[in-house]
């Protein structure tokens, strides 16, 4: 039989179960069923068991491993080196993490110790015989491929939104497992921690995002986007000239060298809609646009372009949602 | 400081020309080679450590795994004040996958001395952003990922790394590998001093052989992955143009927004 496939139970930064992991489970578990093997979450951490309960709403076995020092080391390399030496131990088919910094980290590290090939950035899988095929998207969506391993063993990272997470009708059981063995990988101490205020939700998993660009005008143009982001369930995203201008933090910028993202709602107020910004947004599930140039790029690809004022649309915009709530 | 920045040359994203070959390899003929955008940030970052220690001795070399084609962009490199460069080029990494770039990287990396290597957070052509990470596990160097700052002293280095909602305190010993991102800064354009300058800097070019590599582990033939197919994506619809007064135009919005249940 082939190995079991391994999720990584990724934890958010208050050390609750990420929402990725929901999503990366799902998708082990289909690959798990068509290559007739087992689909294992791992959570490693200080005090694994709430993760490990709540990935085991979505996995029938999760392997939680307690870590003292993953508060203190830098979580992905913990966690990458107790996953690779699980997989050492049980064998491996497949490891899937999610595409974000997290998920990069434990794949790039597992897979360097695993010596194993690796498709990155899944936006949909699917199968053929018994083993899974992952499509990727080349160059901010231009175009697509479907890929497969070769010798039926591989790292996926998944991106976020890319698989409806399922759970299962009857939870999994949660394991202990304990390894002896001393970590060896160099170590990174970790000797702060900062949050930036209000960040609750994760750009790239979020389902709606209402971006702003130099359209906006400023940071206090940011104000709306963000009372149109909460109307909407969202986050707000930015261009890299709103970042650049100290509008708004690097974090959230969408693009080229910032995140790329695939919500199912990208609101778009103020955005020229340049290459470097439209590779990081373009396969939006809904791309609605408001710029008050008809011929700005982003015309190009948005589903819905608003000709007018991104100011007095967004205020008009608020109201009607605030009024269909009310 | 000796510090080595990786740096990919990939396809210009701004030339609008990135593609792929039908077997799923990305076309080098279609767009001209730059620097990757977030291998220039960590060359940009590795200028500015440099410059902030006038009184010190600096090297900066670039490493690169790339054909022929990437010559102009490691140039450009070059010229911007990196002071040479090491290309990896061999007929035989055609096709190659992630473990053969690693393997060939980390080959480079054990002949060099260094107390900072540098990559980028990920690539434009690959998005893959797990080659660092890679490296670093291999060549057994503590790896600290998506940095905003980086701040060396007395052989450790401290490195802001973002995270999805702030940012964590990193701290490891040198030599160290860091992975870097855009809020570093943005990199310089060369100079007329500096591009004359990169003329005479060395391009050292070393195959295969030179690394000890067997070309029958690396290149298309020993990947463990394959493209199957490459399609253009599908047709997003006629866009739908809206020009009413706001009031209007935010009704339209919001059936629009309704007829496809996001609200
Ligand atoms: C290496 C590299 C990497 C890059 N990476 C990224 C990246 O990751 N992300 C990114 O976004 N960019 C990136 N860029 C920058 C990119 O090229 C563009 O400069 C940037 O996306 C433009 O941002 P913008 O749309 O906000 O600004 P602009 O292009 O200036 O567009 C502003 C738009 O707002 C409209 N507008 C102005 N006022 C109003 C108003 N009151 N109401 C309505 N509309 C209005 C204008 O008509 C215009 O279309 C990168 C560039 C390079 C070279
Ligand atoms: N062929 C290469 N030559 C030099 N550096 C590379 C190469 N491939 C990847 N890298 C480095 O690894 C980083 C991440 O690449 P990737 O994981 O492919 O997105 C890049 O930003 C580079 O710094």
């Amino acid at each position: 039989m082939a190995g079991p496939v391994w999720v990584h139970g990724e934890l958010g930064p208050d050390g609750t179960l990420a929402r990725i992991a929901t999503e990366t489970a799902t998708a082990a578990r289909d690959i798990a069923d068509r290559a007739g093997t087992e689909a294992i979450g791992i959570v490693v951490a200080a005090d694994p068991s709430g993760a490990a309960e709540e990935l085991a709403r979505f996995l029938p076995r999760v392997l939680a491993v307690t870590e003292p020092v993953s508060g203190a080391r830098t979580a992905a390399a913990v966690a990458a080196e107790r996953i690779a030496a699980l997989a050492r131990r049980d064998g491996i088919g497949y490891l899937v993490t999610g595409a974000g910094p997290e998920g990069r980290d434990v794949a790039g590290i597992a897979g360097a110790l695993l010596d194993l090939p690796l498709l990155a950035n899944a936006i949909a899988l699917g199968s053929r015989g018994d083993g899974p095929t992952v499509d990727e998207s080349a160059f901010g969506g231009k175009q697509l491929t479907t890929s497969s391993f070769t010798k039926s063993k591989g790292v996926i990272t998944v991106r976020p939104n890319a698989v409806d997470a399922v759970p299962l009708d009857i939870p999994g059981r949660v394991e202990p497992a304990d390894l002896d063995e001393p970590l060896a990988l160099p170590v990174v101490t970790v000797v702060d921690r900062v949050s930036a205020e209000a960040a609750a939700q994760s750009i790239e998993e979020a389902r709606v995002i209402v971006a702003g660009g130099r359209g906006v005008g400023g940071p206090d143009g940011f104000e709306l986007l963000r009372e149109l982001a909460d109307a909407l369930g969202g986050v707000v995203g930015a261009t890299r000239a709103a970042v650049d201008a100290g509008w708004i933090p690097y974090a959230v910028q969408i693009g080229q060298t910032g995140k790329i993202v695939k919500p199912q709602l990208y609101l778009a107020m103020g955005i020229s809609g340049a290459i470097q910004h439209k590779v990081g947004m373009q396969t939006a599930g809904a791309i609605v646009a408001v710029n008050r140039d008809p011929d700005a790029p982003i015309a190009e690809f948005a589903d819905v372009l608003v000709v007018g004022d991104q100011a007095a649309v967004g205020r008009a915009l608020l109201a009607a949602l605030r009024d269909r709530s009310a | 400081m000796r510090i080595v920045v990786l740096s990919k040359p990939v396809p210009d994203p701004a030339s609008g020309q990135e593609r792929l070959t039908p077997d799923g390899r990305v076309d080098r003929g279609a767009a001209p080679a730059v620097i990757n955008g977030n291998d220039e940030y960590a060359l940009e970052a590795a200028l500015k450590l440099a410059e902030a220690r006038p009184d010190e001795e600096h090297e900066i070399t670039l490493v690169a795994m790339s054909p022929e084609s990437g010559r102009d962009a490691i140039r450009k490199g070059l010229a911007m004040g990196a002071h040479r460069a090491v290309m990896v080029i061999d007929p035989a990494l055609g096709g190659s996958d992630w473990l053969a770039t690693v393997r060939v990287l980390e080959a480079v990396l054990r002949t060099l001395e260094y107390d900072l290597v540098l990559a980028g957070a990920d690539t434009s052509d690959g998005v893959a952003g797990v080659v660092g990470a890679a490296v670093a596990t291999r060549v057994g160097l503590p790896y600290l990922s998506y940095a905003a700052t980086i701040e060396p002293s007395d052989g450790r280095v401290r490195v802001n790394r973002l995270t999805a909602t702030g940012h964590e305190v990193l701290e490891a010993p040198t030599p160290a590998l860091i992975t870097c991102t855009q809020a570093l800064g943005a990199p310089r354009y060369p100079s007329l001093k500096g591009i004359m300058a990169a003329r005479s800097k060395e391009i050292e070019v070393r195959s295969l052989a030179d690394l000890g590599i067997d070309p029958a582990t690396v290149g298309a033939e020993a990947a463990g992955t394959t493209v199957d197919e490459v399609r253009p994506p599908a047709e997003r619809g006629a866009t739908r143009v809206i020009r009413d007064e706001p009031e209007e135009a935010a009704r339209q919005v919001v059936a629009f927004l309704a007829e496809r249940r996001l609200i």
